[in-house]
């Protein structure tokens, strides 16, 4: 997948639209708010301090280097980060004003209110329609045959999948091309009802086209959920995020609204990453 | 010029060594049709399904040991499945890293006993066991055929337990192997959509699930055509019985004991012949599990892919 072309170049820019509601980004609330985070693979420090908030029905972007820790970052978000033996948190992450890291957390539950896509798309070897339904079974959200069909057909109408897949969803889902197969992922994290969206680099394996359709349901999905982004591309930053946090080393450097990290950074590092000039 | 001709030498070479692969197999076959011809000739397809065997009249059938051949060994595979991958889903996804080595190090050891062992120890230890077990079967269930007979300890329980021992380390091993190459984007997926380790775990089998029923397969084929340890336990009695205490005979077994005792040759071509039906069997037996995982695979790929995808 390195040797895709950073595609998004080749696209003419965005409509406009993307832009227009951001004087009201100060308005929004907050939705997930991290403090003080850090986060440690054994005794390395992967996080130092991350202190963020991302709003309702925004798109919050992390650009970075690789190795920069944004992914990992995002995956303390829905406690992904768990399953990884020896991992450690410190400070605190809430969303909706609660502590994801409280021991009292339900972390099954947690991870199905913070839905996460990845960077490579990973359909279950089934079909089409039994990996959107699969959610909706393990957690028993819906239960009734047609009840799981209409979460079907409603997931994958928001994941703009739908009309290609309509006569065929009971084929395999592996006979997807590569762009379908991600919208998929997104359905099937969408047939669960998340508040949260988690995407980490959702479209850098695909070809220019596949990417501009993710961009441009992102942008439609933001009036529904919470979205946080992670990726490599900082045209992809731009056209789809209300703010950008931008990571270098660890550590967060600057967050803002997006406009103003790609046009006026107050740091140097910022203005050095977004310009081209490292990284 | 040089190199191509040194090319053409090379694809010849190798070619030549995987033809010797398709020539063994038919030698095989040839070598056992010819040396049980005289058997082939006299019993025709009788001797698949006729139970008497009388070496001193001369009459054959190898319908008791291909019974006792599938029936320990299918009884043997529905003991060591569970158990097998209940042991290669604790290695790979459950257990603490540091009992991780030495569980790996168990397995490959019971796996590297030979078979004669599992042998005196099945003659001291679980034959004695099983006849102890058998005096415990209330009398209600001893009127079922399935526990029917005298308690003898040696018969097909005895038999399907110590094979199911020896078949466990192989299929745990190549599914512990088969779960390890699971792409880590599968459970991590089912856990962001909310999946219990369990439900996670079942992911990644479901996601494994042509490769397990290779490593069942694995252990099935050997099960067949294990021979010296249920000799020394199964009873060598050839009749057909569904009793799992009866004592019965392997095809494996009829051939280890008698061959050398096997003086005339219609004897010797009957035993012979026994030979090629665990070959065929075997034969039966691998292309269906093939064809079982070509099937499964195609399905999980869809139908718009090409077949030499599917068979990759």
């Amino acid at each position: 997948m390195t040797d895709v072309p950073t595609h998004a170049t080749h696209l003419p820019p965005r409509p406009t639209v993307v832009r227009a509601d951001r004087d009201g980004v100060a308005d929004a609330t907050v939705k997930v708010d991290v403090q003080n985070l850090s986060f440690y693979y054994g005794a390395k420090r992967a996080l130092e301090g991350i202190s963020l908030q991302a709003q309702t029905n925004r798109v919050t972007a992390f650009i970075g280097p690789s190795g920069c820790g944004k992914s990992t970052f995002l995956r303390t978000l829905n406690r992904m980060n768990d399953i990884i033996p020896g991992t450690r948190v410190e400070g605190s992450a809430r969303i909706d004003g609660q502590d994801i890291y409280a021991p009292n957390v339900d972390v099954v539950e947690l991870r199905r209110r913070v839905g996460m896509v990845f960077q490579k798309s990973n359909p279950f070897p089934k079909s089409i329609f039994e990996n959107v339904a699969y959610g909706l079974r393990i957690n028993r959200l819906v239960t009734s045959k047609a009840e799981i069909a209409e979460r079907v057909e409603e997931s994958l109408r928001s994941a703009a999948l739908w009309d290609e897949v309509k006569d065929r969803v009971h084929d395999s889902a592996l006979a997807l091309s590569g762009g379908q197969q991600q919208r998929l992922c997104i359905a099937r994290a969408l047939a669960v009802r998340p508040d949260v969206l988690l995407m980490d680099e959702p479209a850098s394996a695909l070809d220019p086209i596949a990417t501009q359709r993710i961009e441009e349901l992102i942008y439609r999905l933001k009036s529904q959920y919470t979205i946080i982004i992670v990726t490599h591309n900082m045209q992809q930053a731009a056209r789809v995020s209300d703010h950008t946090a931008f990571f270098w080393m660890g550590k967060l450097v600057e967050f803002d609204r997006t406009e103003r990290i790609f046009t006026a950074p107050r740091e140097k590092l910022t203005e050095d990453y977004v310009t081209g000039r490292f990284g | 010029m040089r190199a191509r001709s040194q090319d053409l030498g090379f694809r010849l070479t190798t070619g030549a060594f995987a033809a010797a692969l398709a020539a063994i197999v038919i030698g095989v076959g040839v070598a056992l049709v010819s040396q049980s011809w005289l058997t082939i000739q006299k019993f025709g397809l009788g001797f698949w399904s006729t139970s008497t065997w009388d070496p001193v009249a001369g009459d054959f059938g190898a319908l008791p040991f291909i019974w006792g051949t599938l029936y320990s060994s299918i009884l043997a595979l529905l003991i060591a499945t569970p158990i097998a991958l209940g042991i290669a889903v604790f290695i790979s996804e459950l257990c603490p890293a540091r009992l991780r080595t030495p569980l790996v190090f168990l397995t490959e050891l019971l796996a590297a006993i030979p078979s004669i062992v599992y042998g005196l120890w099945g003659i001291f230890v679980l034959v004695p066991a099983v006849r102890s077990l058998q005096t415990h079967v209330p009398d209600a269930l001893r009127a079922l055929p399935i526990f029917a007979g005298p308690p003898l300890g040696v018969g097909m329980l005895s038999a399907a337990l110590i094979l199911a021992i020896m078949v466990v380390p192989f299929t745990s091993s190549v599914a512990r192997e088969v779960l390890k190459s699971v792409p880590v984007t599968q459970r991590e997926g089912a856990y962001a959509l909310g999946a219990t380790r369990f439900e996670a775990i079942r992911a990644a089998m479901y996601f494994a699930r042509t490769g397990i029923v290779g490593a069942v397969m694995l252990g099935f084929g050997r099960a067949l055509g294990e021979t010296m340890a249920v000799t020394m336990v199964i009873g060598n009695n050839p009749q057909v019985s569904a009793s799992l205490f009866a004592p019965q005979y392997t095809m494996a077994a009829v051939i280890a004991n008698e061959f050398t005792e096997a003086a005339d040759a219609l004897y010797l071509n009957a035993l012979v012949e026994i030979g090629l039906v665990l070959f065929a069997i075997t034969l039966v037996v691998n292309g269906l599990s093939r064809l079982l995982i070509w099937s499964m695979a195609r399905g999980a790929r869809g139908p718009r892919r090409k077949p030499a995808g599917a068979a990759a």
